[in-house]
This record gives structure tokens, C-alpha cells and sequence, in this order.
């Protein structure tokens, strides 16, 4: 059913209808209202969950780690601050193997403290195992989580998956957006059966030491599900597709890529402006484009090398930086393409629109202007260079 | 599948803690012992047991030779001796 | 073979007392348990892959967080409707409860999870190497409180966790000790017949950091216990209902016998302190034998 609804509303929403057993989290801008929404629904009657108001992060990843331990599915979602303080559990989730889902509204990471929408915080957690999609705007949010629990739940995967949603804009945006019913969902979206939990009929011990002799072979693991999800994430889109009539098409989507000479890189909600620029641009006779990265981790490399082969420049747009090192996504769109005989002539990367500065069209004009022949490295849009003049002596 | 994640349940039993002994082990002098069964609660690796006064010995594949249950026994029948051979 | 949750052939310290009490605690609460256990000396021992002692289902997650990872087991099997027929313990080191797991055990506390959370107090870090803790006594010698010329061991008195537990309103909190195991046994019993979070902190003395030979345990416990310096008591519902009365004991004679104290014992001055605590000990809890009127 179509709503106009604001993001958070459409998630809590998604959650529901998911029907997960135990939901715990803790409260921090801009995720506040998927929380606050899931614990009314439970209060009314209309959503049968444990909801588990924890003390911090570090316990609300840990009460869903127990939680989906037992065999039961678990959600919880956080933003920044949040996301870090639950870092070490993230990273236990992964390697124990458990398929929890989780909401990062997409904030800025302190100091200095910020509220405001980029991806530093999501990408700085790239190495944890978990897989990470990112939206584009709010209908996507809502798909990616039914097909979050999908992915995360199948015996090949049993992986937890991170849906990344740009904060304040989709968090707080309000959009027209359809919410499917509970038979459809409980059609694409089956009961969890875990491969193993915790269980006084057949005990087992979760989480041992594991020293040198064994360690190794646990994330090699990990690595092997991330080529194995690279194929199984497009079948569960194709899946959803088919059953609910809305395409998603991969692990990154290109937009207006055919006869490209300049393209930019990106991930979020950007790219809705970036597609309004290349129209824009296209009507005026400017051969642009977009590759979007919906897949983060397992980061599509493949996929990239294969749409932008024949472009002959690329601007990887990143909301984050790898301080001390090429910008994160840009460094990943880089070492795909190493090596490779086909690929783009210039990589150039670009910072933009860190600690919620807008990213307007004229910021995705510029990145357009500044691709040309020479390769930029970190070259960060809308600077204010005057903000730098102050002095502390 | 997932590469060493999950123990099975029990599976220490395999590691014979007995060989740690450096010395001591007890001996059960069954002389004295009325079936208290204090030794075989105290004892930290459970390897301990028996039924009726004067029945109780211990399995020697896992005692570290802690010597509790020496101390426990109210009627002293156990004691701890040199083993043979060390 | 002798039946039990805790199978042998675990790598615990010969005499070790936390493994002796890890085992009373699993056998006295029975198969329908599952065991959420922090980092430390007991999940390290038990739970080398691929050997585990464990007979029960067993999770380790982190260090600190094993009052939340059960807080979610909990709420997982209410979400089941199994709750009632299964009992949730969490378990932890002094360590892992007072300091790095405070957080995590006062949330679950507040929250009122049908949990009983046991702190197995062997007084320092010791998997890590003997460092202090929070629960670490008064002028012990550890590794980051030593003793030396300038300093008589740890300059601080014991976190008072279980008053700490009793000022979140719980149903059951208790002290109990190695040394006592059948005491120990009726108040794991007594504590898991009892709907909401129970803490109990066990006293589990350890050869190698409290430095005494191994068969010494029962001796060492009476002994904390006989100079009131371990008190075991019993709170129910904020209200203290029980306690083990005693006839005490000069704080030397428990002393002497381990290696942590030795810099003590020619040390008259720091000697009146810790009977001090000692003494405030007895007269709190009323462990004086003919003190209750």
C-alpha cells in the first residue's frame, strides 16, 4: 500500500513486517524514530517482539547477538557514535557467524561532534565481515531490509547485514512509498531456522578460544561467503523483483552509462541529485553518467570493472575519508581496476558533502567540470578555506 | 563450513589432564571411609566417584594431584603418595 | 566417569577454585541451563577448540558484555514461550563484572531479566597475570599494585558489588565461597527457584595469583570466611535473611598463608587496617555468633 510517510516511519514499518523476535536498541540521532515507532507498535499490539531498552550500543548489538544466538531473529540500529561504541560486538556478530540486520542511519563521526548525514561512520566498520547495502532513498531503504534477512538467513550466507541509510535526508525525508502487506512479505521472507543455537536438547559451545593452529580458516570463511554473496545478493534481488513488481538489479546500478565519457562513482542518497544533474547535463549534450554501489561489502569489483571499462574518466564521489590514505571508496575502485587491461584512463577522487554539507547540484557540477585529464587525488568539493585562517596563539 | 567456530559438548575428555601429576596422586586407603562423599564434591575435576562406604576412587586419567580431596576427608582415608616412576 | 555438566579435562590450574565452582554452580542448576560466559580464566580453560568441558549450551562473546548477550538469550526464549523450563546464567570474572562489566550488569539488574549472573571472585585479572581489579583487596600484591618500598599493595578496599546489586532491587543476592560447596549448591538452587536477576558472588581462590599451595583452597576460604573479611550472606529483596555467623579470627592468620599478603606480615600498621575492615565486616552483617539480638 502506497504511504506518504517519513523514512524512519517506513522502516519501523519494514521491521515489522519482518517480524523479528527481539529488537534492542539504544537511542541516538537520527535513528531515534525507528525505535521509538517499533516499541508503539508493541505497545499496541501490533507487532509481537521482545524490545530490549538497553544501557548502551556495546549491549544492543550484544542483546541481539544473544538473541539471535537462541535461534530467534534479532534487529537493531544505531548511527555513528553508536555504531563505534557496538564496534568490537559488530565485529563478534560477523565472526560468529549470526544473521542479524541492522539499521545505520549514515551520521558524521566526532570530533568534532556532528548529527549530520555522511558515511564515515558505516565505511570505517568495511572490514568487519558484515555485508553492507546502501540506499538510495526511502523505497529502497524499505526493500533492502526484507532482503536484508533474506540474504542474511540463507544457509550459504548466515552473515549479518548492515542497511545503510543516508541520516536526516531518508531518516527524516518524507517520500511516497509502497508497503507491501504481511502475506506478501511472509511469502518472500520465510521463518528463521538457524543452522545452529543455543539449545538444552542438543548443547554445544558457541565461541571458543581458538588459537594459531585454527583461527585462520574462520575468515577465510568470512572471505569465501563474500565471493559466494556476490552472486547470491543479485538472486535475491531478482527474487524480489519478481515478487513485488520493483527492479533492483545488482550490486551496483548504472544510470545513463551507455555512451558515458565522464562518470562519477557513488553511494546513497547523492546519487537521486546526481541523476537529476546527468539529466540535466544529458539535455544539453554532455555524455555523463552514474555508477551507483548499492553492495559495498562484498564491494563488486567485478561489476565496476565491467560497466566502466570503456570509460574513459571517473570521479569517485566518497561521504568518508581513510585519513592518511586514499579516500575509501575510491581506494576500492582503484585496486579493482589494477592490473586490468581495460579500464578507465583517469580515477579521480573526490571528498564531498562530510558532516551534512549539502551536496547541491552545483557541488555534482563541479566534480563533472574537474574530470578531465589530470587524475585528482582527495580533492575535497565546497571547501571553505577561510574556516582554516583561524589561528589558536 | 565456517571454519573452527562451534565445541562440541564434553569434548575436554579427550585432554588427559592426568599427565599433568608432578609427584603426588592420592591413594584411597579404603579402611575408614564412610561414603560422605565429600571428596567427590570438592574435587575440581569431577574425576571422583563411588557408591558405599569404602568404594571411592578416582580416575586417574584426569587428577592433577591437587590434593583437596586429602585435605576434605574427615576420616584422613586418603593420602597423597609419591607415584610411582616420577 | 562421574556424571556432571563439567566434564574433566579442562586446563585449569591444579586446586583451581573458580573450575571447582564453575562445576557447583552447573550442577546444581541442571541441564535445562544455558551458560553466558565472559573472556577470563574459566572460558579460556573450558573452551580451548576444539575441546570444550561444557555439557550444557555454552556462549562466549566478549569480555564485558555476558550480563547483554544473556539479557538477549532471556528475551529470545521468552519470545519462545520456553523462558520458564530454562535458566539463564551468566557468568564472570571479578574483573568482568566490577570493572569492564559494571555497565552490562547494572542494565540487566534494572531491567529485571529473569537471570542469575555469578561473579567468580578470585580478586584480580588473573588470566591476563595477576593485575588488580576492582574487587582486588586492600594492600594485596598484584602486578599493577605491587609492593615495594614505596607502596604496601593495593591502595583501595573491595568494589562493594554485592550492595551494589542490592541497591537495584533484586530479588536474591548472595555470597558464597569455594570452599563452602554445599553452600554454594542450596544458593545456586535457591536462586534460580526465584523469578528475576539474581547476583551471587563466589569467592574462588586462586594457587597461582593468591600464591599457596594447591590443596590449601578449603583451608584459605574457612579462613576468609572465619575472619570476616569474606563474609557470606544471603539478601532477599533488599533485606538480609542470612548469614554465616563466625567466631573470629585474627586477619593474620588468613594472611600468612598466602604469598599476595607476605609483604604484610611484619607491617603492624597496614595489619590494623585490614582488621578494621574486617571488624566492620562483623559488625555489619551481624557475624559475630550471639551478635544478632
Amino acid at each position: 500500500m502506497k504511504q506518504f510517510i517519513e523514512g524512519s516511519h517506513a522502516v519501523a514499518e519494514a521491521v515489522r513486517l519482518c517480524r523479528p523476535g527481539v529488537i534492542s536498541a539504544y537511542p541516538i540521532t537520527p535513528q531515534t524514530h525507528i525505535v521509538e515507532d517499533l516499541a508503539a507498535m508493541v505497545s499496541e499490539g501490533k507487532l509481537d517482539s521482545q524490545t530490549v531498552n538497553v544501557e548502551s550500543e556495546h549491549s544492543a548489538a550484544s542483546v541481539v547477538l544473544g538473541a539471535s544466538a537462541t535461534g530467534v531473529r534479532a534487529y537493531t540500529a544505531t548511527s555513528s557514535q553508536g555504531l563505534f561504541y557496538m564496534m568490537e560486538v559488530v565485529f563478534n556478530i560477523a565472526g560468529l557467524r549470526l544473521p542479524i540486520v541492522m539499521t545505520d542511519a549514515n551520521r558524521a563521526i566526532s570530533a568534532p561532534i556532528n548529527i549530520w548525514n555522511d558515511q564515515q561512520d558505516t565505511i570505517s566498520l568495511r572490514d568487519s565481515g558484515w555485508i553492507q547495502l546502501y540506499a538510495e532513498n526511502i523505497q529502497d531503504t524499505v526493500d533492502l531490509h526484507f532482503m536484508a534477512y533474506r540474504i542474511a538467513e540463507d544457509k550459504s550466507m548466515m552473515l549479518p547485514v548492515m542497511v545503510c541509510m543516508d541520516g536526516f535526508t531518508l531518516t527524516h525525508g518524507i517520500e511516497t512509498v509502497d508497503i507491501p502487506s504481511q502475506e506478501e512479505v511472509d511469502k518472500f521472507l520465510p521463518p528463521y531456522k538457524p543452522l545452529y543455537k543455543l539449545d538444552v536438547d542438543n548443547p554445544m559451545t558457541i565461541g571458543p578460544l581458538v588459537d594459531p593452529e585454527y583461527y585462520t580458516e574462520t575468515r577465510y570463511a568470512i572471505e569465501k561467503t563474500h565471493e559466494e554473496a556476490l552472486k547470491f545478493i543479485p538472486k535475491v534481488m531478482a527474487d524480489f523483483s519478481k515478487a513485488f513488481g520493483r527492479n533492483y538489479n545488482g550490486l551496483v546500478e548504472a544510470y545513463r552509462l551507455e555512451d558515458a565519457e565522464k562518470v562519477i562513482v557513488a553511494m546513497g542518497s547523492v546519487c537521486g541529485t546526481i541523476k537529476d544533474v546527468i539529466d540535466e547535463l544529458r539535455s544539453k549534450g554532455k555524455k555523463v553518467g552514474l555508477l551507483k554501489v548499492v553492495s559495498y561489502r562484498p564491494f563488486p569489483g567485478q561489476a565496476i570493472c565491467d560497466a566502466l571499462k570503456k570509460v574513459s574518466k571517473v570521479g569517485v564521489l566518497d561521504r568518508a575519508v581513510s585519513l592518511g590514505a586514499t579516500a575509501p571508496i575510491a581506494a576500492d575502485v582503484k585496486a579493482a581496476f589494477f592490473g586490468k587491461k581495460k579500464a578507465p584512463k583517469v580515477i579521480s577522487s573526490f571528498v564531498v558533502g562530510l558532516g551534512g554539507r549539502d551536496i547541491t547540484k552545483d557541488s555534482i557540477k563541479e566534480i563533472y567540470r574537474l574530470l578531465g585529464t589530470k587524475e585528482l587525488s582527495g580533492e575535497f568539493i565546497d571547501l571553505k578555506p577561510e574556516l582554516l585562517k583561524e589561528s589558536y596563539e | 563450513m565456517f571454519g573452527p567456530l562451534i565445541a562440541k559438548p564434553g569434548s575436554s575428555q579427550s585432554n588427559k589432564t592426568g599427565s599433568w601429576r608432578s609427584g603426588l596422586k592420592p591413594k584411597y586407603l579404603k579402611k575408614n571411609c564412610i561414603a560422605c562423599n565429600m571428596c567427590a564434591i570438592i574435587c575440581p575435576e569431577k574425576c571422583i566417584s563411588g557408591e558405599g562406604k569404602n568404594n571411592y576412587d578416582c580416575d586417574y586419567n584426569f587428577c592433577k594431584g591437587c590434593g583437596l580431596c586429602a585435605t576434605v576427608c574427615p576420616k584422613k582415608d586418603i593420602e597423597m603418595v609419591k607415584e610411582e616412576g616420577k | 566417569m562421574s556424571n556432571t555438566l563439567f566434564s574433566a579435562g579442562h586446563t585449569a590450574c591444579a586446586g583451581c577454585g573458580q573450575s571447582l565452582a564453575a562445576r557447583l554452580v552447573i550442577d546444581a542448576a541442571g541441564k535445562n541451563t544455558i551458560i553466558v560466559n565472559n573472556t577470563g580464566c574459566l572460558e579460556v580453560f573450558s573452551t580451548k577448540y576444539p575441546e570444550s568441558a561444557w555439557n550444557v549450551p555454552f556462549i562466549h562473546s566478549l569480555f564485558e558484555n555476558c550480563a547483554a548477550v544473556a539479557s538477549g538469550v532471556e528475551s529470545a526464549l521468552k519470545y519462545l514461550g520456553t523462558k520458564d523450563r530454562i535458566n539463564v546464567i551468566a557468568q564472570a570474572g571479578d574483573g568482568g563484572t566490577a570493572d569492564i562489566g559494571l555497565q552490562a550488569l547494572s542494565g540487566m539488574l534494572e531491567r529485571g531479566h529473569d537471570i542469575l549472573y555469578v561473579c567468580y571472585d578470585n580478586e584480580a585479572y588473573m588470566n591476563t597475570g595477576v593485575q588488580r581489579s576492582g574487587l582486588t583487596p586492600f594492600d594485596t600484591n598484584t602486578t599493577t599494585s605491587p609492593a615495594g618500598a614505596r607502596s604496601s599493595g593495593n591502595v583501595r578496599p573491595k568494589k562493594p558489588l554485592p550492595e551494589i546489586a542490592v541497591a537495584h532491587g533484586i530479588p536474591y543476592v548472595a555470597t558464597a565461597s569455594s570452599g563452602f560447596p554445599q553452600d554454594l549448591q542450596r544458593k545456586v538452587k535457591k536462586a534460580i527457584s526465584i523469578k528475576g536477576p539474581k547476583y551471587i558472588q563466589v569467592h574462588a581462590p586462586c594457587p597461582l595469583g593468591w600464591r599457596y599451595e594447591s590443596d590449601a583452597l578449603v583451608l584459605i576460604s574457612k579462613l576468609a570466611v572465619d575472619t570476616g573479611l569474606y563474609p557470606l550472606f544471603e539478601y532477599e529483596s533488599g533485606v538480609i535473611t542470612g548469614r554465616k555467623q563466625i567466631t573470629p579470627k585474627p586477619v593474620e592468620e588468613y594472611l600468612k598463608i598466602q604469598g599476595r599478603f607476605k609483604h604484610l606480615m611484619s607491617n603492624l600498621e597496614e595489619l590494623k587496617k585490614i582488621q578494621e575492615i574486617a571488624d566492620s565486616n562483623i559488625k555489619k552483617y551481624g557475624l559475630k555468633a550471639e551478635q544478632t539480638a
